[in-house]
C-alpha cells in the first residue's frame, strides 16, 4: 500500500520549474496585501468608496474578465496540443491568447480614457487611488504576459516546443493564468461589492 | 478526454462570469447577499483556473494546498471586513 502512495506522489508533478511558482506565490501575495488594505480603506469611508463604484462600468469589467478567461483557456489549449504531438496548432493557439491579451489592454485604455475625461485622477479620491494602483500594476503584468507571449509565439513558430521539451512553454501559461486569476478577484473587489 | 474537460471549466467559468456581473450585481438582490454570493462564485472560479488551468490538480500535494489556502484566506479577509463593516444606508 504505502509503495502504491508512493508512487501516487511521485507522478504528482509542477508544471514548469519551481522559482516561477515562488515568483507567483509571492506575487498573489503581494495582491492580496493590496486586496486587504482596499477593504480597511473601504471600511474607514464607505460612501465615498460605494459612490465611486458607482461611476464605474461594470461592462468593461465584466468583458475583461471574459477575454482574461479565454486568452487563459487558449494557452490551455497550446499546452495540451504540445502534449498532443500536435504542433502546427500551437503558434495559432498563442497568437490567439496574445490577440485577447491586447484586446484587454485596449478595452483599458478606453476605460482609463473615459476616466480621465471625466476629470478623474488617482488623486481624486481613496477609492480611485486604490482603482488606479490596483488595476494599474495589473496592467503591467498583462503588458509583461503579452511580451512573454509574443515570445512563446515566435519559439511555437520555430517548433521549440515538444511533448519532452515544453518547461518553458509551462512556466508562461503559469504565469498568464495567475495574470488572470488575480482579475477575476479584483473585477469584483473593485467594480461589483456593494 | 483532457481536452475536453479544461474547456467545460472554461465554459463554466465564462458563465458563472456572465451570471455575476450582469445578475447579480443588480438591485434584485440585497447588497450583503448579492456581494458575498459574488465572491464566493469568485473563490471557486479562482480555484478551478489553478486546478485546472494552471495544473495543481496534478502537482505535489504541498504546492497545492499553499495555494487553496491563499484562496480561502484572501476571500475571508475580503468577505470578513466586508461584512464586519455597517452598510450604508438604503
Amino acid at each position: 500500500m504505502a509503495t502504491v502512495r508512493e508512487d501516487a506522489e511521485a507522478a504528482r508533478r509542477l508544471p514548469g520549474v519551481e522559482g516561477v511558482w515562488v515568483f507567483i506565490a509571492a506575487d498573489m501575495c503581494f495582491f492580496a496585501l493590496l486586496f486587504v488594505s482596499f477593504m480597511l480603506g473601504r471600511q474607514e469611508a464607505t460612501p465615498v468608496f460605494e459612490a465611486s463604484r458607482q461611476t464605474l462600468d461594470i461592462n468593461f469589467g465584466g468583458i475583461n474578465t471574459l477575454i482574461l478567461l479565454t486568452s487563459s483557456w487558449c494557452v490551455v489549449l497550446a499546452v495540451e496540443a504540445v502534449k498532443r504531438d500536435a504542433l502546427a496548432r500551437v503558434p495559432h493557439l498563442i497568437a490567439g491568447a496574445f490577440l485577447l491579451g491586447v484586446a484587454f489592454m485596449v478595452s483599458k485604455a478606453l476605460e482609463y480614457g473615459g476616466k480621465i475625461k471625466a476629470g478623474i485622477s488617482m488623486l481624486t479620491n481613496d477609492f480611485y487611488m486604490y482603482y488606479y494602483t490596483l488595476t494599474g500594476l495589473h496592467l503591467l503584468h498583462v503588458l509583461a504576459g503579452n511580451i512573454l507571449l509574443i515570445v512563446l509565439w515566435k519559439q511555437a513558430r520555430a517548433r521549440r516546443f515538444s511533448r519532452g521539451n515544453c518547461v518553458v512553454l509551462e512556466c508562461g501559461a503559469s504565469y498568464w493564468h495567475m495574470v488572470d486569476l488575480l482579475w477575476i478577484v479584483l473585477f469584483p473587489l473593485l467594480y461589483l461589492l456593494r | 478526454m483532457v481536452r475536453q474537460s479544461t474547456t467545460l471549466v472554461w465554459l463554466f467559468l465564462m458563465a458563472a462570469t456572465i451570471a455575476t456581473t450582469w445578475w447579480l450585481s443588480k438591485d434584485g438582490f440585497s447588497a450583503r447577499v448579492g456581494t458575498v454570493a459574488i465572491f464566493a462564485i469568485a473563490a471557486f472560479k479562482v480555484r478551478l483556473v489553478l486546478l485546472h488551468f494552471m495544473e495543481l490538480k496534478q502537482a505535489p500535494r504541498p504546492w497545492r494546498l499553499i495555494f487553496e489556502a491563499w484562496v480561502l484566506l484572501a476571500t475571508a479577509a475580503i468577505v470578513g471586513i466586508y461584512l464586519s463593516t455597517p452598510p450604508l444606508a438604503a
